[in-house]
């Protein structure tokens, strides 16, 4: 009596154990080969206007259309998106939980050891967000003695102290949204990511009129596609897609409609960017 | 261990746990000092400081502390423009940020405290507490004289528990800013995610080097100093 309870507890805890696996392990059907039709799940930011933003149901921004696009022109009739982290990008399409990932994944050589672009779709630049009527920051090199900030782990801030202002003081927070919030208060005088970043925040309805974008963009930020290690197929045929939505007019409609709407604009000697060829 | 090394070249990790024990040390002493307060309160005999050390213990120990966090370096700091530095010092984000970073660990981390302390009042015997009274003692001397001494020895166990609670939450301090490990590892994440499980190894490996000899030496600390009744 006495072991049949011990074997049916250490049941139950093994049950338990296995329950959040079990999870996981449902959730890896992200869609089937192009051209096949039905779903496919795509990773993409949900906090971040202008780009890659949820709005209760609705997704909006400039990488969510590009995706949408290229997911159409795969074949695919329905699209699913799921929230994809800046930390967990490579482990979700390591397990197989998305086909492609649209969130702002400047490509580097680092990343490119774990997954596979396409792309790059789109040629972000490092600049600098400050209020309106400021006029003494005119680009990174005038940062001395002011006070800038920018996300934890984040490329940019470290650029601007190493390369252009060691006088300047960083403050880092977790999102983007809290730097973009302390500048509004007056307690730092910068905020400093991608451009096209900067520009979502700044055409908020709340900022709107109060935040400019410095307008002179110090870095190259490739976004691409990131896709499964070694899928080169995939990868030829996402390529093929941003090739035709450059060529159709539907990259620039897209941009306008996004990212434009803020009055950013993009160097257009590299935008709409050739993507590189697959490998 | 290439990944290893790649690490430990490219991140002062050694800088980034000095900042963990930095902020241990310092939120530990105020918590400490806080805490004991609150205990003090909590056992006296005034019904106004009864009632404050209870709200104070009831209200700061369900509070999420990333949300004690947030609020002293968004509703205090920047809203407020209360500054615990120079405004015009040339480090004044990194210093106000670690001190204010200290104020909230340490007013979180007072609650368990003075649960910890209030819970070693209780081992003294009552005994012991009208014995003073019979010679004449008033309150605060009964409390810092005889029962505070013997309470101390009996709430070194919980205290540790709590430094060891303590050293491990100094990551919420990344989301301000601090340079701490936390902070560190998102910048490893960023730039070198192709070493996830050697970051993974430093992480844990730091905390547990900080925390374990925490541990021992404050179950031996107890066990040395346990009053024999």
């Amino acid at each position: 009596m006495r072991s049949s309870k011990r074997i049916l507890a250490i049941g139950a805890g093994l049950l338990l154990a296995a329950l959040p696996l079990a999870a996981c392990g449902g959730d890896s059907d992200t869609g089937g080969e192009p051209g096949s039709g039905g779903k496919v799940v795509i990773g993409i930011k949900y906090d971040q206007p202008g780009l890659g933003l949820k709005e209760g149901d609705d997704y909006t921004g400039f990488d969510v259309e590009v995706a949408k696009y290229v997911a159409k022109d795969l074949g695919y009739t329905d699209v699913e998106f799921k929230e994809s982290p800046s930390a967990q990008r490579e482990t979700l399409l390591q397990s197989d939980q998305v086909k492609m990932i649209f969130a702002t994944y400047s490509i580097t050589d680092d990343r490119a050891q774990k997954v596979s672009f396409a792309g790059p779709y789109l040629i972000a630049g490092q600049d600098l967000l400050v209020k309106a009527d400021n006029t003494d920051i005119t680009g990174p090199d005038s940062l001395n003695g002011k006070k800038l900030c920018s996300v934890t782990g984040s490329t940019s801030a470290k650029k601007i102290k190493d390369n252009y202002a060691s006088g300047v003081q960083l403050q880092e927070f977790d999102t983007y949204s809290k730097c973009v919030e302390a500048l509004n208060a007056g307690q730092i005088d910068a905020v400093t990511t991608d451009n096209v970043i900067l520009a979502g925040f700044a055409a908020q309805p709340q900022y709107q009129g109060k935040l400019k974008v410095v307008g002179k963009p110090f870095s190259e930020e490739r976004y691409g596609v990131g896709i499964k290690k070694g899928d080169t197929d995939l990868c030829g045929k996402i390529n093929a897609a941003l090739e035709k939505m450059e060529a159709d007019g539907a990259w620039q409609k897209a941009f306008d409609d996004t990212l434009g709407a803020s009055g950013l604009k993009v160097d257009p000697a590299i935008n709409p960017p050739k993507p590189d060829a697959c490998t | 261990m290439d990944a290893l090394r790649t690490l430990l070249e490219e991140y002062n990790v050694l800088a980034a746990f000095w900042m963990t024990i930095k902020l241990t040390f310092f939120g530990a002493i105020g918590a400490f000092i806080i805490g004991t307060v609150i205990a003090i309160m909590r056992v006296s005999p005034v019904k106004v400081f009864q009632t404050f050390g209870l709200a104070y213990v009831t209200l700061v120990r369900n509070t999420p502390l990333t949300l004690l966090v947030f609020f002293a370096a968004f509703g205090l700091a920047i809203t407020l423009q209360i500054n615990l530095a120079p405004p015009d010092s040339p480090t004044f984000i990194v210093d106000n940020n670690f001190r204010w970073g200290v104020v909230a660990l340490a007013v979180y981390h007072a609650a368990f405290v003075a649960e910890a302390i209030r819970s070693g009042i209780n081992t003294v015997p009552l005994g012991q507490a009208e014995a003073a009274r019979a010679i004449g003692l008033p309150f605060l001397p009964t409390v810092t004289t005889i029962v505070l001494p013997q309470a101390f020895r009996g709430a070194i166990a919980p205290l540790g528990n709590t430094l060891i609670a303590l050293t491990k939450n100094t990551t919420v301090l990344a989301t301000i800013g601090v340079a701490e490990p936390a902070l560190m590892m998102r910048n490893m994440l960023e730039f070198n995610i192709s070493l996830l499980y050697a970051i993974f190894f430093i992480m844990a490996a730091g905390f547990v080097i900080l925390t374990l000899p925490t541990g021992l030496f404050f179950t031996w600390w107890s066990r040395k100093l346990a009053v024999q009744r």
